[in-house]
């Protein structure tokens, strides 16, 4: 069926080093969301009318456009229109972060909104200060709302980075393609093993993240 | 930006969209009826299938849908199942839709009280009544929310059809960038369709939640 | 041959909790029985059990001699025949306050929607709702959902009424215009079996008292005697409960 393809030469491992691209792809794109994103997020419960108005148009951006799509204005778009040679890593870096950062700021907005009044007037009725009450009552929660979320953001973020291949980055399904490529006479059935063995990393990958967020999710539900 | 060359390529762009469209919406329409017998049969335990139908879940939502795609496009042609590049299109949209609206069915079926199925038996109603008229439409409406975010997820995630040969909006922007460099006005057009596309979804979207949310519980 | 409902013996256990253990009781046609006793007594559960909301252990429950059981295939025409008021309203959020009441007859007793709507309406208008019809649930304060869900009992036209605590979850200045609702279908000579803390309701409604605790019936009487002469010592102390004394 095919699977024998991958334990020839260093093929297994080639798909494995693809994987890592997509890992690092995507773990960069994840800490620089989060850090933008609780900045954004911050600044969002201030309720400035501006800031606000200016992050509405952002993720409605976000919301509605493909990251395919993001991803080929920023590779393409930007070769042509300000003439700097962007590499494909790097644009995928900058569509993933920008598309990580809105949805994480939204999170943290929400997660602030969402601490109920009572919250702070309990607290502050306990004698606490604004420091006190955030260090031992706000922050804590937010943190229990916002971790599971997070976590979730990456696993997405790793979905996500198989779309890089069509903007030409070497990742886990474009070494499958050259591995099936490669070995078209001897095993014409490698696409077979090959593509199951691409959809199971990916499981692989994905599958604890979504169950330790979920897991904690439920853990610290209210 | 050049208006010649938009308006070129119009006719293409628009045989492009009517194609993307079209694929998205049979595959939407097959992830709801999907996600529907799935969330059935986890929810009220089904012996077998509903083991089946949360290894399909876990297995499609942990999963990216290109890889899903290759997987049904390329490879299992090689184990005799063989299918266009449109069904292939439509029935991976649908698959992973699939597990994503099950998840929402199933958290509104979890959310609705356990008093609400017993005031319903209380009236006298089957089992097979309380599902469709009480069950099943409040279900929906707590749903809807879900819904209507993966609805548009899945109009984006047509965005990757163009890698299994579909001659979809980005397969033409591509091949206009690739072929002739007008990539201005081959990024504008395709930014331009995505939003006649989504943006209509987007705000019925917005409105359907607000309608959905009277028929909720909350007080 | 008036009397509609028999309790033989029931005991209800959940594992190994008992909740109550052989209870007995028997009801009239145009009875109304009001059973009060301490929260966790069993009482909410019994009024379950009446309606093969959950099983029995042991004993038989018959309506017009038709035996009650949950597993029973034909339990939903029986059921039909019960109407039952909870303490959490339970109207259905996705229909309107007529959808709501008609739901029932139309698709369970397959009367015609425009007979069903007419008599709907009457009942609305009888509890002083015809203008909340086309209204959703969560439009309504909670003493109005609790009105509709008894018209919504009432056009299935039962036998027998239960309710469950059906003031419990309402603020103070709703309960009255619910109990009113209750105490004139009291007045009328429905059968009902009515669980509640209202005493002074408890007493204008009832034909008999029950008391209930420890998953078993202390005493039973005439309203009357039940309040002012209650001879256990247990009822007692459970009215004591109900009273302010400020001459400690």
């Amino acid at each position: 069926m095919g699977f024998d393809v991958l334990l020839k030469g260093n093929n297994m491992m080639r798909l494995l080093e693809g994987v890592g691209v997509a890992l690092k792809i995507s773990l960069i794109s994840v800490v620089i969301s989060i850090v933008l994103g609780v900045v954004i997020g911050v600044l969002l419960a201030l309720k400035r009318p501006v800031i606000t108005a200016v992050f509405r148009a952002y993720l409605e951006i976000v919301r509605i456009m493909p990251q395919m799509v993001l991803l080929f204005i920023v590779y393409f778009g930007t070769t042509k229109a300000l003439g700097l040679n962007l590499s494909a890593e790097a644009a995928s870096i900058i569509v993933f972060s920008f598309w990580g950062t809105a949805e994480m700021a939204d999170l943290v907005r929400g997660a602030l909104a969402g601490i109920p009044v009572i919250q702070y007037e309990g607290s502050v009725s306990l004698g606490m200060n604004t420091f006190q009450t955030y260090r031992y009552v706000i922050v804590p929660q937010i943190i229990r709302r916002m971790i599971p979320l997070s976590i979730n953001l990456i696993t997405r973020m790793i979905k996500t980075t198989s779309l890089v291949m069509m903007i030409g980055i070497v990742e886990v399904l474009k070494v499958g393609q050259q591995i099936i490529e490669a070995n078209r006479k001897s095993s014409p059935d490698a696409a077979f093993g090959v593509f199951a063995t691409v959809f199971l990393l990916y499981f692989l990958a994905c599958w604890p993240i979504s169950m330790l967020s979920k897991y904690l999710e439920k853990k610290w539900e209210n | 930006m050049d208006f010649a060359v938009i308006q070129e390529y119009m006719p293409l762009y628009i045989e492009a969209f009517i194609l993307t469209v079209k694929i998205g919406w049979i595959g939407i329409a097959l992830s709801l009826v999907i996600g529907v017998a799935a969330a059935f049969v986890m929810h009220f335990k089904v012996p077998v299938l509903s083991r089946i139908a949360k290894i399909y879940v876990e297995l499609f939502r942990n999963t990216p849908l290109l890889v899903q795609l290759f997987f049904i496009y390329f490879a299992l042609p090689k184990i005799g199942i063989q299918m266009s590049a449109e069904t292939c299109g439509a029935l991976g949209l649908g698959l992973l839709g699939g597990s994503y609206m099950a998840e929402g069915f199933r958290s509104g079926m979890e959310a609705i009280p356990a008093s609400q199925s017993e005031s319903a038996l209380a009236l006298g109603m089957v089992k097979r009544q309380m599902f469709t008229s009480v069950i099943f439409p409040e279900a929906l409406s707590l749903s809807v929310p879900a819904i209507v975010a993966n609805v548009i997820f899945l109009l984006k995630e047509t965005s990757v059809f163009s890698a299994i040969s579909l001659m979809d909006l980005m397969f033409t922007a591509k091949d206009l960038i690739g072929l002739y460099y007008n990539t201005t006005e081959a990024l504008f057009m395709l930014v331009m369709f995505y939003i006649v596309m989504l943006l209509p979804v987007s705000l019925i979207g917005s409105y359907l939640e607000k309608k959905a949310r009277l028929a909720t519980f909350g007080e | 041959m008036d009397e509609i409902l028999q309790v033989k013996g029931i005991t209800k256990r959940f594992d190994d909790i008992v909740v109550f253990e052989n209870l007995n009781l028997t009801v009239k046609k145009g009875e109304v029985v009001v059973i009060v006793g301490p929260s966790g007594c069993g009482k909410s559960t019994f009024l379950r059990c009446l309606n093969a909301l959950e099983d029995i252990q042991e004993g038989e429950i018959t309506l017009d001699g038709e035996s009650i059981n949950r597993n029973k295939k034909d339990i939903s025409r029986i059921r039909e025949k019960i109407g039952m008021v909870f303490q959490s309203y339970d109207l259905f959020p996705h229909l309107t306050i007529l959808q709501n009441i008609t739901l029932a007859p139309v698709k369970v007793k397959k009367r015609p929607k425009a007979e069903a709507e007419k008599e709907a309406l009457e009942l609305l208008e009888r509890v002083g709702l015809l203008s909340k019809k086309d209204n959703y649930p969560r439009q309504l304060s909670g003493g109005q959902k609790q009105r509709v869900a008894i018209v919504r009992a009432l056009i299935m036209h039962p036998e027998i009424l239960l309710f469950d605590e059906v003031t419990a979850a309402l603020d103070p200045e709703m309960v009255k215009e619910v109990l009113d609702v209750v105490l004139s279908l009291a007045k009328e000579g429905r059968t009902m079996i009515i669980v509640t803390h209202e005493m002074q309701f408890a007493r204008a409604a009832a034909d008999r008292m029950i008391f209930i605790d420890g998953g078993r019936i202390v005493e039973e009487g005439k309203p009357k005697d039940f309040f002012e002469n209650p001879k256990t010592e247990r009822l007692q102390k459970f009215l004591q409960t109900f009273t302010y004394d400020d001459e400690k």
